[in-house]
């Protein structure tokens, strides 16, 4: 099936065999990681703009990684230096960026839907770094991804996600994929920050950490932010952390075989016990090191590659 | 000025209890009975054969932004709008720039009014001053000045004390008040209706909750001070129901309900196109089935558009940015008849009532009628014409309507205010 799609916007509106081919293309160019030379020429002669208007780190450096490791010519910009600071519109922005002879565009935005609204005004792709608390479809694309690694097919495979689930793009990117491709997936934590509307997503909703983590496979920790205790969505860090971090007692609970994972950046002691973090279950610095690979496979497909043409000669 | 003969139209006269076919005379701007037979002869004739007429549409709701605001919408251009959708009485909200919270911003209204509009538009005066919920403005002057009623609009009073002495006060000049119902401390941020799609779509949610709380609050004030409360365009199952007993209390309060939340849920938004957005947002299935309901069984006294003019340029941004509100004058009687009349089997009578008598009476406004005597405003439609809406070929300054490029049913055919023609099926004249 060839892969036809010009921008990666949401993992809700993937097909499973979408998913599958990102899936594939990442692990061709997974490859190339462990190599010296630590480069193909996919991209050569494309330039990849990151438009980041919300503060990132890993995401930008792990694009900008990605981008560099296609042959691409990559430029990153973020809001303090921008001129959306002086009052000009995302639309302007972008059809300048575009009128740059930019290739593609990657979109990091506080307001959600924003990604869509951009790929409706520009002719060049649009992907999706994370947008508000809508989607953060690389991210879902990593982590099941890491998933896929450790368990093989999700089918069937109880998967919990634990922590401000309300608030993130991340936990609704993973909902969108893991029921896509099969797993149970179980989200877990405060009521406030876990409402039942999500059970419309095709997830389950706990608040009860044991019964949930008994016998998960995966779980997934979502940083806990601490203005949420000024907007009265919990009481204090202290008391979350001692209702559903994670700790040694509560890892007891899970699967022997459960992965740890965590999309960062992590409150060590707060979501999770540091000693977990580090752990031999942890493969949390896995999810990094994957993000390189899918987000690889994230700009050729909508570059215009196909999945079947990967190939992985070094330039 | 000739005088005029609508010809062999289906007449529909909520205050008389009219609907027949029949002819409508007017003379002198106003409604006569009849007229004699040398009048007749010289009178001009407007042939209504299929179409109905009934009285000038009453919308008490509109957003006109002058002054402050003329890139949106003037009077003029406001009024265009209304002539165009069959309104020709309207009542404009006072959040301008600057907002109308004294007499000299309501005299340059009036003094635009008298000059630019081809309706009748009414004039509101804010609760406080400067709109900002802190101390009363001073209203006996608006009073003097010709206002209609008092509201803060988008900005609810939220200081229950302060909404108590303004009851009290404004009963002392038989103003109504119109509070738009939200509390603010549970709509931080929000941007849609708090549910299962603002969930899906990652968008701040504003619970129903934070509108009934308000419309309990009213309920609770003007039972307490016998002011006449009116509730701006709701939005939420819980408030009609809450409204609806409490009207069977005989408290004093009247509520609207909008086109859009009568013809629209929050699934419009699935696309994040800010045309969908307002304030308060489109709910639930099972909040715009008991909107209906409440219109149908009187909870809910009547239809007001909401039209809240704003440019491409303002509402073309992020879904977060966007300013909230929609266009609502030119497709309101359209939109309207489809949900109310085809949908759910309204008798064409009662929706009419909704838009022009209702509206009227609430605010003791001589219009709604075509009873002899009163102002020959009439609104002649074509309830079957369909046509496509081009929001871009509209009389608004603004192009913000979820209706844009869609094909409606029902169609404004002339209008009339105080027997002259100020729309003609399809241009204004002024």
């Amino acid at each position: 099936m060839p892969w036809n799609r010009r921008h990666l916007l949401t993992l809700e509106d993937l097909s499973l065999a979408e998913i599958d081919q990102i899936h594939a293309t990442a692990a061709a160019f997974k490859k190339i990681l462990g190599r010296s030379v630590k480069k193909v020429p996919a991209l050569r002669g494309k330039t990849i703009v990151n438009l980041f208007l919300e503060p990132s780190t890993r995401t930008r450096i792990s694009f900008e990684m990605a981008a560099k490791r296609l042959s691409a010519d990559v430029i990153s910009f973020d809001a303090a230096s921008s001129s959306t600071t002086k009052g000009e519109t995302l639309r302007d922005t972008a059809q300048n960026i575009q009128a740059l002879n930019a290739d593609l565009i990657v979109l990091r935005h506080s307001a959600s839907g924003s990604p869509l609204y951009l790929s409706r005004v520009l002719d060049i792709p649009v992907v999706n770094a994370g947008d508000g608390a809508h989607e953060h479809p690389t991210q879902g694309l990593l982590d099941t991804f890491t998933m896929r690694e450790h368990l093989g097919s999700l089918r069937g495979r109880k998967v919990v996600i634990l922590g401000d689930i309300l608030f993130s793009r991340v936990a609704r990117s993973n909902i969108h994929a893991l029921v896509k491709l099969g797993a149970a997936v179980t989200l877990v934590g405060p009521s406030t920050l876990v409402p039942d509307w999500f059970t419309a997503l095709g997830a389950k909703v706990s608040h009860d950490l044991k019964s949930a983590l008994a016998d998960a496979e995966v779980v997934m920790l979502l940083r806990i932010q601490h203005e949420r205790q000024s907007s009265s969505h919990f009481p204090s860090l202290g008391e979350y952390t001692g209702m559903f971090g994670l700790n040694q007692t509560r890892a007891g609970w899970l699967n022997p075989k459960a992965i740890i994972m965590h999309p960062g950046p992590i409150n060590r002691g707060v979501e999770i016990d540091s000693d977990l973090a580090d752990g031999p279950r942890s493969v949390i610095l896995e999810q990094v090191t994957n993000g390189i690979a899918v987000r690889m496979a994230v700009l050729y497909l909508c570059s215009g590659g196909q999945p079947e043409a990967v190939t992985t000669n070094a330039t | 000025m000739s005088p005029l003969i609508i010809k062999g139209a289906r007449v529909i006269d909520p205050a008389a209890q009219r609907d027949a076919k029949g002819d409508v005379f007017i003379k002198d701007g106003k409604f006569v009975a009849s007229l004699s037979a040398a009048d007749k002869k010289r009178a001009k004739k407007i042939d209504a054969a299929g179409l109905v007429a009934c009285p000038g549409l009453v919308d008490i709701h509109v957003h006109f932004r002058e002054p402050g605001q003329t890139h949106k919408e003037t009077i003029a251009t406001g009024s265009h709008c209304a002539a165009a959708g069959g309104f020709t009485t309207v009542v404009c909200m006072p959040n301008t720039s600057p907002v109308a919270d004294n007499a000299g911003t309501i005299q340059f209204i009036n003094d635009a009014i008298r000059r630019d509009a081809v309706v009748k538009v009414l004039p509101t005066g804010c609760i406080t001053v400067g709109m900002k919920g802190q101390a009363l403005a001073p209203i006996g002057s608006l009073k003097r000045m010709g206002v209609v009623a008092i509201t803060d609009d988008g900005d609810c009073v939220q200081s229950n004390e302060l909404m108590r002495r303004a009851c009290e006060y404004a009963k002392m000049f038989g103003l109504p008040l119109m509070d738009h119902c939200q509390d603010h401390s549970m709509t931080q941020g929000a941007v849609m209706n708090e549910g299962v799609m603002s969930t899906r779509l990652g968008l701040r949610g504003w619970p129903n909750a934070a509108e009934d709380l308000i419309v309990s609050r009213n309920v609770i004030l003007s039972g307490y001070t016998g002011a006449h409360i009116h509730l701006q365009h709701i939005s939420s199952k819980l408030s009609v129901e809450i409204i609806r007993r409490a009207k069977a209390r005989g408290v004093r309060i009247t509520a609207e309900a909008t086109p859009h939340h009568i013809a629209l849920t929050d699934e419009a938004l699935a696309g994040y196109d800010t045309n969908f957005k307002m304030n308060p947002p489109l709910r639930t299935e099972a909040d715009r089935q008991e909107i209906i309901a409440g219109l149908r069984d009187g909870t809910l006294d009547c239809i007001g558009t909401d039209h809240a003019p704003h440019t491409d340029y303002e509402k073309d941004k992020e879904f977060d940015y966007a300013p909230n509100g929609i266009l609502g004058l030119e497709t309101a009687l359209a939109v309207v008849l489809g949900v109310l009349v085809r949908e759910q089997k309204f008798k064409l009578p009662q929706v009419v009532d909704l838009m022009t008598r209702k509206p009227a009476a609430l605010l003791g406004l001589p219009a709604g009628t075509l009873a002899p005597g009163a102002a020959a405003d009439l609104c002649l439609f074509d309830p079957a014409e369909k046509w496509r809406y081009d929001a871009k070929a509209g009389f608004s300054k603004s192009r913000n309507s979820p209706w844009h490029g869609q094909t409606l049913t029902g169609r404004v055919k002339t209008t009339l205010v105080d027997g002259r023609v100020v729309f003609d099926g399809a241009k204004i004249k002024a």
